[in-house]
């Protein structure tokens, strides 16, 4: 569903993708890991359009990225942030019904009714009335979530979606990408949680320097990892002592 | 004192209608200047270089240009080209033009204060350009240069004195007819000076709300 081939991505001289290539099915859970800089949010980016790319090219469910091509591949295609980046002027439904109401045109009733339904499958709905600020991390990144859903997408990608959340909260958050994994929601997670991913990715590439050094079935990769600097990365996730 | 208070009596309806005049011209100089502050602040953040290009060329035009000549440009140049405006239309339309570059300025700093964060979850959502600004960059911007709106609009309440040069009947200009006939100029500047601070001082205090309602959101 979404097939990336010969992605190359460079900030003026520096190249941070320098042949990138992947497919992730319809259904597939795919997750990027990988050092801090090698390039993995990069990548997710270049999906939806945030960075444009200079080489190579990214297709969604056969369309291929473009800047004309943009306003569909973002209505199939949602983002989750590791910052949230929730509309702090807005509550948490007001930020479910943003893009519905005012993107795809929906009629603000239909579109909070939607709205409440995904709030209730990640246990806000008591907070609908809520503005951002008045939330946890976990809480918020949850609605984060909610919020790529309303705009029912076919597929999500997260950036690093526990990384500024307190320890005892990314539980709830892994929770809910856990529960969408199960219903077939097609999701590409560039994150840390080596544990989560083993439990739930199809996949997993290891991202290092700019090109992907390593891609296989989660559990095989992460077992039995070939090349020399997965094993370190591993090794040193695992142990940071 | 007793003289003072007497004269005063007699001078404060005719400088009071000259407040409402200077009032009157404030409030419509500062509508034309947010409205065109608001043109050229969005120009600045087009994604047309052109638009872009016109905007900063006219902020720095304008911005360079002493009020009162501009003034004298529109009342006295302007009807040599067969436009012919009535002063006070004048007025708005010149204390808004030369304004606007400093309301422009204002919102520059109030959008730049957006988190580029929000922009981005707004565009990741397939927001159009026209759609961002109406729903996350202006609603969040906007508060954000409110404070600095106000001092604007304190300065442009004294700047409105320069529009007695072109024969409108604002607080400076009846204050002035007054002196060159009494000969009080004392009496009549000293007042003039306690109206301008009368108007001002509770646009200081609103000013000084706006900041703090806006540093608890």
């Amino acid at each position: 569903m979404i097939e990336v081939r010969n992605l190359q991505k460079s900030f003026g001289r520096r190249a941070v993708l320098q042949d990138v290539s992947f497919d992730v099915a319809a259904g597939e859970v795919a997750c990027l890991i990988g050092p801090s800089g090698s390039g993995k949010s990069t990548i997710l980016r270049c999906i939806n359009g945030l960075e444009s790319h200079d080489g190579g090219s990214i297709t969604v469910d056969g369309v291929p990225v473009t800047p004309q091509s943009l306003p569909t591949i973002r209505a199939s295609v949602g983002m989750v942030f590791q910052r949230f980046n929730l509309f702090p002027h807005r509550t948490v439904l007001q930020n479910l019904i943003e893009g519905p109401v005012h993107v795809l045109n929906q009629p603000v009733a239909d579109a909070s009714g939607r709205a409440m339904a995904l709030l209730a499958k990640v246990g806000m709905t008591d907070h609908s009335g809520a503005y951002p600020r008045q939330l946890s991390g976990g809480q918020q990144q949850r609605v984060g979530i909610a919020r790529a859903l309303a705009m029912e997408p076919r597929a999500i990608l997260l950036d690093e979606p526990t990384s500024a959340l307190d320890p005892e909260r990314v539980g709830e958050v892994l929770k809910v990408m856990r529960d969408l994994a199960e219903g077939g929601m097609t999701m590409i997670i560039v994150t840390h949680e080596i544990a989560f991913a083993r439990e739930v990715a199809d996949k997993i590439f290891f991202v290092d320097g700019g090109v992907i050094a390593e891609q296989g079935p989660a559990a095989d990769l992460l077992s039995n990892p070939r090349a020399e600097r997965t094993r370190l990365f591993l090794s040193r996730v695992r142990h940071p002592l | 004192m007793e003289a003072f208070l007497a004269d005063a009596a007699q001078f404060l309806p005719v400088l009071l209608r000259g407040l409402g005049m200077t009032l009157l011209l404030t409030s419509g100089a500062l509508i034309v200047s947010i409205l065109l502050g608001l043109i050229w602040v969005l120009m600045g953040y087009s994604r047309f270089a052109l638009l872009r290009w016109i905007s900063r060329a006219i902020i720095n035009v304008i911005r360079g240009i002493p009020i009162i000549v501009q003034l004298f440009c529109i009342y006295f140049v302007l009807p040599e080209w067969g436009i012919d405006l009535p002063p006070f239309a004048a007025g708005v339309l010149g204390l808004g033009l030369a304004y606007s570059v400093y309301q422009a300025e204002n919102f520059r700093g109030g959008l730049s204060s957006v988190d580029k964060d929000l922009v981005e979850a707004g565009t990741a959502l397939g927001m159009r350009w026209s759609v961002l600004m109406r729903r996350v960059v202006l609603p969040l911007g906007i508060p954000a240069a409110l404070p600095s709106l106000g001092n604007t609009t304190i300065m442009l309440l004294k700047d409105s004195s320069i529009a007695s040069t072109i024969t409108i009947a604002e607080l400076t200009r009846a204050g002035q007819l007054l002196a060159i006939s009494t000969f009080k100029n004392g009496t009549v500047y000293l007042l003039i000076a306690l109206l301008y601070l009368a108007a001002s001082l509770p646009m200081a205090a609103g000013v000084r709300w706006l900041e703090r309602r806006f540093a608890r959101r």
